[in-house]
């Protein structure tokens, strides 16, 4: 009885130092994750000098935060304005791109016979798994030879090429689209454009805001890509226009003291501004993210 | 939902009658539409994806004037003095981050899953998951200021264990260690939720059967949810590794913010950029993506082949 006793007091023990051990594994990695993020949101709302001096997580004032907003916009004479503008039309007209293209590509590759289908299957499925870093420098010299560098176009046109997207949208509708649906909207008259605008579009819209999430967000953080095609500060996107912020802190670059240097907290500021659209995207999608992903995934 | 009003009864036991004819202009009609959806993305998949892979090799093998070099421009990368310094940094950097991502990754995985209450486990998900929106330049800004004792949040640490100045802190031996911290910080949180969801997948039967014949929380994880997320691990390794050969964002930002204290050819794709736009030989630039275009490709290959990792169990 009472070796029975110790026996679970023990056991019991082991449980709650085990527990104790992951909880506090967690906790680390929880201040591992947010310390950086919590602590660049208070790094605007101070100056140059209170972010040296005072403590780490105390906040600064309003004050300050709009003057570091100022500086920042400021910057070359509202370079960043322009970069941000870039970063839209290049990651929105990339994603209109892919849409228009990659939609109907996966419902063809899924639901239609014809030659060539499984090349491209295959082609689909190796260029997603390799990394879009490896083909920048290929595409580059390919574009460097027709002269198309520092067009819009440049980064445009290969960033619209988004084979996850295309490979996304083919396993929802070789999967989770009846047959038996599109075979009666035919018999009912549809034409083959309209059983896929009418039938299977509307029926895919969580998987094409999927794919829009994704192209969305890898356009926007692209940075190797437009940072080989752009060669001048107008075309920058806002990541690339990042490093000539960069270049002109003195803190991490002693040379660049001078009329139109920025201070740390711009630097930060800048960081926050230059995520908030695909923070913003991030926050708003959760839900109907994982409402998507799972109705994608759950009639296999 | 409404497919077809009931009106539409008469015209489908019509077309029903006309089958066999309607069926084949049906059929060559699907295979139309089928060129037609298809034609763009051919053509965009030719011009961003096999016309440039292409057009890599032919400048690969050839020399600055056209003519054929043979493999002249892989020895003279491979001969170059920067190429194998390259290769083991981007080495040490991807053995440092694959260790760490497979560990901590299926570790905090396990863990979340384990945690019974439910609101806690969701916050802990969107805590580790919320750094990937700051993917590329951003987080590597974010990451300069944090490794800079002046500002760090977590200065004490650093200079406990004796960083006193940004520079040392990003001594040449640190920086693997620095860019897999980095590309932890950015990635680990989307593979979290990733075999968070695979862990979901294993049926409540097993694991009540795994502690209905005595197994405790760490054996059932060993023994039972570790195997089944064998193949999960795999892809990310996979990916990861292909991810990781391209390193470039980090070094470069780096570099700049340094000095030049981190070289600009620390990685093979900085020096391919260096031969591309500081040296203009597009031929040796070429060789170099060539290579490292060859090492996804592999990568990716025995993926889609040996893919038994998306077949049910």
């Amino acid at each position: 009885m009472s070796a029975l006793s110790s026996e679970s007091r023990r056991a019991n023990l082991r449980g709650w130092s085990t527990r104790s051990v992951a909880g506090i594994v967690m906790a680390l990695f929880v201040l591992f994750f947010v310390i950086p993020i919590v602590w660049l949101l208070l790094a605007v709302t101070k100056s140059a000098k209170a972010l040296i001096v005072s403590n780490p997580f105390s906040a600064g004032s309003w004050s300050d935060l709009v003057a570091n907003w100022h500086q920042l916009f400021g910057f070359q004479d509202g370079a960043v304005t322009t970069w941000i503008g870039n970063s839209a039309v290049y990651a929105l007209g990339a994603l209109v791109i892919t849409l228009v293209v990659g939609v109907p590509a996966g419902y063809a590759l899924a639901l239609t016979e014809f030659k060539g289908r499984r090349a491209l299957l295959v082609l689909t499925l190796v260029v997603m798994l390799i990394p879009s870093t490896a083909l920048v420098l290929p595409i580059f010299l390919e574009l460097n030879s027709i002269g198309l560098i520092g067009s819009p176009l440049s980064v445009i046109l290969p960033m619209s090429f988004f084979p996850f997207g295309v490979y996304l949208t083919y396993i929802y509708f070789s999967t989770s689209i009846p047959r038996d649906l599109l075979a009666a909207a035919r018999i009912d008259g549809c034409t083959e454009f309209q059983v896929f605008s009418r039938i299977a579009l509307p029926l895919a819209a969580p998987i094409v805001a999927l794919v829009a999430f994704f192209s969305f967000v890898q356009n926007w953080n692209n940075f190797f890509l437009p940072f080989v095609m752009l060669p001048s500060s107008d075309g920058y996107p806002v990541q690339v226009g990042l490093t000539s912020l960069l270049a002109a802190t003195p803190a991490f670059n002693p040379s660049s003291a001078g009329s139109d240097s920025v201070q740390l907290p711009t630097l930060a500021l800048a960081t926050i501004v230059s995520i908030l659209p695909v923070l913003f995207v991030f926050l708003f999608s959760q839900r109907f993210l994982v409402a998507g992903m799972t109705a994608g995934g759950t009639k296999e | 939902m409404t497919i077809a009003p009931p009106s539409d009864q008469l015209t489908a036991g019509a077309s029903e009658r006309r089958r066999p004819a309607r069926r084949n202009g049906r059929s060559a009609g699907r295979t139309r539409i089928g060129y037609v959806f298809v034609s763009l993305y051919a053509l965009l998949a030719l011009a961003f994806g096999v016309v440039p892979a292409l057009y890599a090799v032919v400048l690969a093998f050839t020399n600055g004037d056209g003519g054929f070099a043979g493999i002249g421009n892989f020895t003279k990368v491979l001969g170059d003095f920067r190429f194998w310094p390259a290769v083991l940094h981007v080495t040490v950097y991807l053995v440092i981050w694959l260790i760490a991502l497979v560990v901590f990754v299926v570790g905090l995985a396990l863990l979340v899953h384990a945690v019974r209450v439910r609101w806690v486990s969701t916050a802990l998900r969107f805590v580790y998951y919320l750094p990937g929106a700051l993917a590329g330049a951003s987080s590597v800004l974010l990451w300069l200021f944090v490794l800079d004792p002046t500002a760090s949040p977590v200065s004490g640490l650093l200079k406990a264990f004796g960083f006193d100045s940004f520079v040392a802190v990003i001594q040449p031996g640190h920086l693997p260690a620095i860019f897999a911290i980095i590309a932890f910080w950015t990635g680990a949180g989307g593979w979290i939720v990733i075999m968070y969801g695979a862990l979901n997948n294993i049926s409540t039967e097993v694991i009540e059967a795994a502690r209905v014949d005595g197994a405790n929380a760490v054996q059932t994880a060993l023994y039972i949810q570790l195997p089944m997320l064998r193949k999960w691990i795999a892809y990310m390794g996979v990916m990861s590794l292909a991810a990781g050969t391209q390193l470039f964002v980090e070094p470069q930002l780096l570099s700049q913010a340094s000095n030049a204290v981190v070289p600009n050819d620390y990685s093979l794709n900085q020096l391919a950029y260096q031969y591309a736009f500081q040296q203009n030989d597009f031929n040796g630039a070429a060789a170099i993506s060539l290579l490292l275009l060859v090492v996804a490709l592999l990568l990716s290959w025995v993926f889609v082949t040996r893919g038994g990792l998306f077949e049910k169990e």
